[in-house]
């Protein structure tokens, strides 16, 4: 229906699956990816299942046991993300995320972040569509001494304009370094705005950037007031702890902070019917190699009928996992029509996931030729399925990373995080492995032949462009295209 | 030989002070009993959590350190050989990344496909990565694969088979890789700061090697790395999970057996330590740029390195709590990241940061960062800025100990700077005991703001813009 003309950047051959901004850049970049194997908790093993509370407040505790080591992770999660922006002030979420790092009635400006290292503690935060969420790692002594702090802020954040203005410019040069330098970020931000045309996941996290421009004072305090209340929050805390202790911690601090109201339903816009697909081209000078993506909306664990989503995660594996996925097999290894390939299911989203898939082109491989090939895999597996020897493997290898997901205490609780932010049970969590266990090969067709459709589908091109024709940081204009379907 | 088993004690916990326990012990009776000893630490007796550091030498004479945790039914091994990228031959830049690339590329009788679903099937994590000094693996598995798991990745370590066709596929990936890099700034900036500050030393070449070399590479050339450094002389290996140190014996013997005894490394000489001041700005044409700072270090066993590091997390290794982050992002919104970094290597110890801000402002940027520089060069730390830098840095070493794989980690880099068994324990109190008067002499030896070695790569507006008034 569309095609998308950009002028403009460069290539990034590691592609990033979603946009997920951190108010820092040290800690690591939480894709949503991530979240896909649940955490361990079998059976035998009972001293790492979760334990839930809630507070009269509204407010959800989780607190997850490991005594490996006298550790805790303390995170905070909001059932508010980019997806809850009120139009026209896109990236206001995750410019308060950064803002609730300034201070409060008991935390200077600018403290927050030096008290919890004097404790000896990592801290940071992260934003996407549709959850912020906050986090600290200390020794499990300090635990009552940061959760204190991280209620307050739930309560009492204090912004003065100066600090709203010196940090606007902060999110302007994170947009800089995260999307305007790099041209697989601008194409994946272009994707994005084409697969979703009514639908908030359309609209960056981090905000277009003309809006982030004019984001103020009062927009921040306007989304924080509206969302940050006991009641659209989780607290999980995994470590060296014993639930009845972290639950009466919770009590004398997150539970003394009143509740705003009933719990914030969300329902945003939802998508019209797809009639035709689209494509988005970049052309420019610095992209080193071709790359072709294309993105299909699937349903998430949230959003999915029963099974579904296990499914999608088996058929995912199957097609793209690294180089004994299809993908890689036929386009790298059979076709030589790419030097690398592979896939993704983007599956924590609140109202819809993206399965999708890539090609880098080697020397002499043309888009054309990696569209089509990523096509006729995509066509095989529609008409004739996975194998049941395909189904074990892939299966085997996501068992696998629930076990190996086990080690970390913080990634187990992200991982809870993710799914209990976005609407779903600790039974639902932990009981995980059995639904993969219960996945079959018609299970896996189905849903390729319903969520592979071109309809709901965007294709994305970045080629090198032989001059530079544009300055990056003037924003790409749309121009009429050719309908594709 | 039979096997032996060394047993260190250690804490962990906030404290961390310690003594540790060292001793031999025929395995198993003696580990019991040590694993029933808490042993509190000082500061806090109610975490006395202990972590016990085995030295297990295998029947074959090869040697690990060994944690074990029989909580979760998994193992986590780290192990690296002492030659890193530093090893590549003479005009064969990228060869020590190429053979990285290669290592699950086809072994013994697998073929490339064959090796890769053996091991999805077994669930094995097998990675390998090259840097200046070391080339690092990374080998985890699950408890009830693991000896099948330590077969495959015997035979990928001693019978590689780097045929042609995956070599060609692997070539086209890192040239792939390599156009990439070439319009990333950072990248950019990184590798021309390499070669300002390294001229004609191996650390001023580029890990991934050049579009030249890596066209040029043969299989002949993979080969001849992994003869020259796959060998047991110059092997660290660390181990943590669930397995007994009989079982790791067996595996170590397993896993290196066939590797040969004597490593056939070239020579490295010393580095000439890197100052200038030198500039050099890269045009390319985005809106941001990106800049890299820095000059030579305090190497690893000096002394001063502690006090050295200490000062790097005040400068700019602390995140919010650095002082370039306050000044550069908190006070003026001049950048989302600035960061320091020691960088002790073997060859050549480099202090290091990297800056990203706006064409129009990058000059401001830096100019703030050399000031800072200054101040601390001049006055070094106030005393709350020393103790805030030891109160986290003491506590949050604990935090590296949270995983198997984080524990692993962390006792290979101990054994591959050879700090000794029982450096987890003594650790802490080196940081405390760092005083004011060590910091500022070794702040008016590491701090050169005058000699900056300076690489920008993008449209920056020079202009010497002071540091001025935060605005």
């Amino acid at each position: 229906m569309y095609e998308h003309w950009i002028a403009a950047s460069r290539l990034r051959a590691g592609l990033v699956i979603t946009l997920v901004s951190l108010s820092m850049p040290v800690a690591a970049i939480a894709a949503e990816a991530d979240s896909a194997p649940a955490p361990a908790a079998s059976p035998e093993k009972s001293a790492k299942k979760a334990i839930e509370f809630t507070l009269e407040n509204g407010l959800d505790v989780v607190v997850i046991p490991d005594h490996r080591a006298p550790i805790v992770t303390q995170m905070v999660w909001y059932k508010a993300g980019a997806a809850d922006e009120p139009p026209g002030v896109s990236g206001i979420a995750h410019f308060l995320e950064h803002l609730m790092f300034k201070g409060t009635e008991n935390i200077p400006a600018g403290q927050f972040s030096k008290i919890i290292a004097r404790k000896g503690g990592d801290d940071n935060a992260f934003t996407n569509q549709d959850v912020t969420a906050y986090f600290q790692r200390v020794a499990k002594d300090r635990l009552a001494s940061v959760m204190e702090m991280e209620a307050d802020r739930m309560a009492n954040l204090r912004l003065s304009e100066t600090d709203v203005n010196t940090e606007r410019d902060v999110i302007l040069e994170e947009r800089r370094s995260r999307v305007d330098n790099d041209p697989a970020s601008l194409l994946q931000e272009q994707m994005m705005a084409a697969l979703y045309r009514n639908h908030p996941y359309g609209i960056p996290v981090i905000g277009w950037e003309h809006e982030m421009k004019q984001l103020d004072r009062e927009d921040a305090l306007s989304f924080y007031d509206r969302f940050y209340a006991p009641e659209n929050a989780i607290l999980i805390v995994a470590g060296d702890v014993e639930p009845d202790d972290v639950l009466a911690l919770a009590e004398e601090t997150f539970g003394k902070i009143p509740r705003h109201g009933e719990a914030i339903e969300r329902t945003r816009p939802t998508e019209p019917e797809h009639d035709g697909s689209v494509t988005v081209t970049l052309e420019d000078p610095r992209a080193g190699r071709t790359t072709v993506q294309r993105y299909y909306i699937a349903p998430s664990y949230a959003s999915a009928k029963p099974g579904e989503a296990e499914a999608l995660d088996l058929l995912a594996r199957v097609m793209a996992h690294g180089t004994t996925g299809r993908v890689y097999k036929h386009l790298v290894m059979k076709e030589k029509a790419a030097a690398s390939a592979g896939g993704w299911y983007s599956d924590s989203g609140l109202d819809s996931g993206r399965i999708g898939f890539y090609a880098i082109a080697g020397e002499k491989n043309t888009p054309e030729q990696m569209e089509a090939a990523v096509d006729a895999v995509i066509a095989d597996i529609r008409e004739n399925g996975v194998t049941q020897d395909e189904l074990n493997r892939a299966r085997a290898g996501l068992l696998a990373e629930y076990v190996y997901s086990s080690d970390s205490i913080s990634r187990v609780a992200r991982q809870y995080g993710w799914r209990l932010a976005a609407g779903l049970s600790i039974e639902d969590v932990e009981d995980w492995p059995n639904r993969i266990k219960a996945v079959t090969v018609d299970d896996v067709r189905k849903v390729a032949q319903d969520y592979l459709v071109d309809e709901k589908s965007v294709t994305g091109i970045l080629k090198p462009a032989p001059k530079h024709t544009s300055r990056v940081h003037k924003k790409p204009v749309p121009v009429a295209g050719k309908d594709k379907s | 030989m039979p096997m032996t088993v060394r047993t260190s004690l250690t804490a962990i916990g906030l404290g961390l002070a310690v003594a540790a326990q060292a001793f031999l012990a025929p395995s198993a009776v003696a580990q019991k009993a040590l694993q029933d000893v808490v042993v509190p630490s000082a500061k806090e007796t109610a975490q006395g959590k202990t972590m016990n550091i085995q030295e297990v030498t295998s029947p074959g004479g090869i040697k690990a350190w060994l944690v074990e945790s029989h909580v979760n039914p998994l193992i986590a091994i780290r192990f690296a050989f002492l030659g890193g990228a530093a090893q590549d031959g003479q005009g064969k830049d990228g060869q020590a990344y190429f053979v990285t690339s290669m290592m699950d590329e086809g072994a013994g009788n697998l073929d490339a496909t064959a090796f890769q679903e053996r091991a999805q099937s077994l669930a094995m994590r097998l990675d390998f990565d090259a840097s200046r000094d070391v080339m690092l693996g990374s080998l985890q598995t699950l408890t009830e694969n693991k000896d099948e798991v330590f077969e495959l990745a015997r035979v990928a370590m001693a019978e590689p088979r780097f045929e042609e066709s995956a070599m060609a596929r692997v070539k086209a990936q890192i040239l792939a890789g390599l156009k990439y890099d070439e319009n990333d700034p950072s990248t950019v900036a990184s590798q021309a700061w390499d070669r300002l500050a390294f001229e004609g030393h191996p650390y001023g070449r580029p890990i991934k090697g050049t579009r030249e070399s890596v066209v040029a590479m043969t299989t002949d050339d993979l080969r001849d790395y992994v003869r020259r450094v796959y060998a047991r002389d110059k092997l660290v290996v660390s181990a943590v999970g669930d397995i007994t140190p009989e079982e790791l014996g067996k595996a170590l013997d397993t896993l290196f057996g066939d590797l040969p005894e004597k490593s056939n490394l070239r020579e490295v000489v010393d580095a000439k330590p890197p100052l200038g001041p030198t500039r050099e700005v890269i045009k390319m044409d985005v809106p941001q740029s990106v800049a890299k700072f820095g000059f030579r270090g305090i190497p690893r066993r000096d002394d001063d390195f502690i006090p050295a590091y200490i000062l790097n997390y005040v400068i700019g290794g602390g995140g919010f709590s650095s002082r370039l982050m306050e000044e550069v992002r908190e006070k003026r919104g001049l950048a989302y990241s600035v960061t320091s970094n020691l960088l002790p290597y073997r060859h050549g110890s480099v202090f290091v940061g990297n800056v990203a801000t706006k064409n129009e402002a990058v000059g401001q940027s830096l100019q703030v960062i050399k000031t800072e520089l200054e101040n601390v060069g001049e006055s070094g730390l106030t005393p709350d800025q020393l103790n805030a830098a030891k109160a986290y840095l003491t506590g949050a070493y604990a935090l590296r100990f949270e995983s198997s794989s984080s524990i692993a980690n962390q006792l290979l880099w101990i054994q591959i700077e050879d700090l000794g068994i029982d450096y987890v324990t003594k650790r802490n109190a080196l940081i405390e005991a760092v005083t004011l008067e060590d910091v500022k002499r070794v702040a008016g030896r590491l701090l050169a703001p005058d000699q900056l070695i300076t690489t920008i790569v993008g449209q920056p507006v020079e202009e010497p813009a002071s540091a001025g008034a935060p605005g």
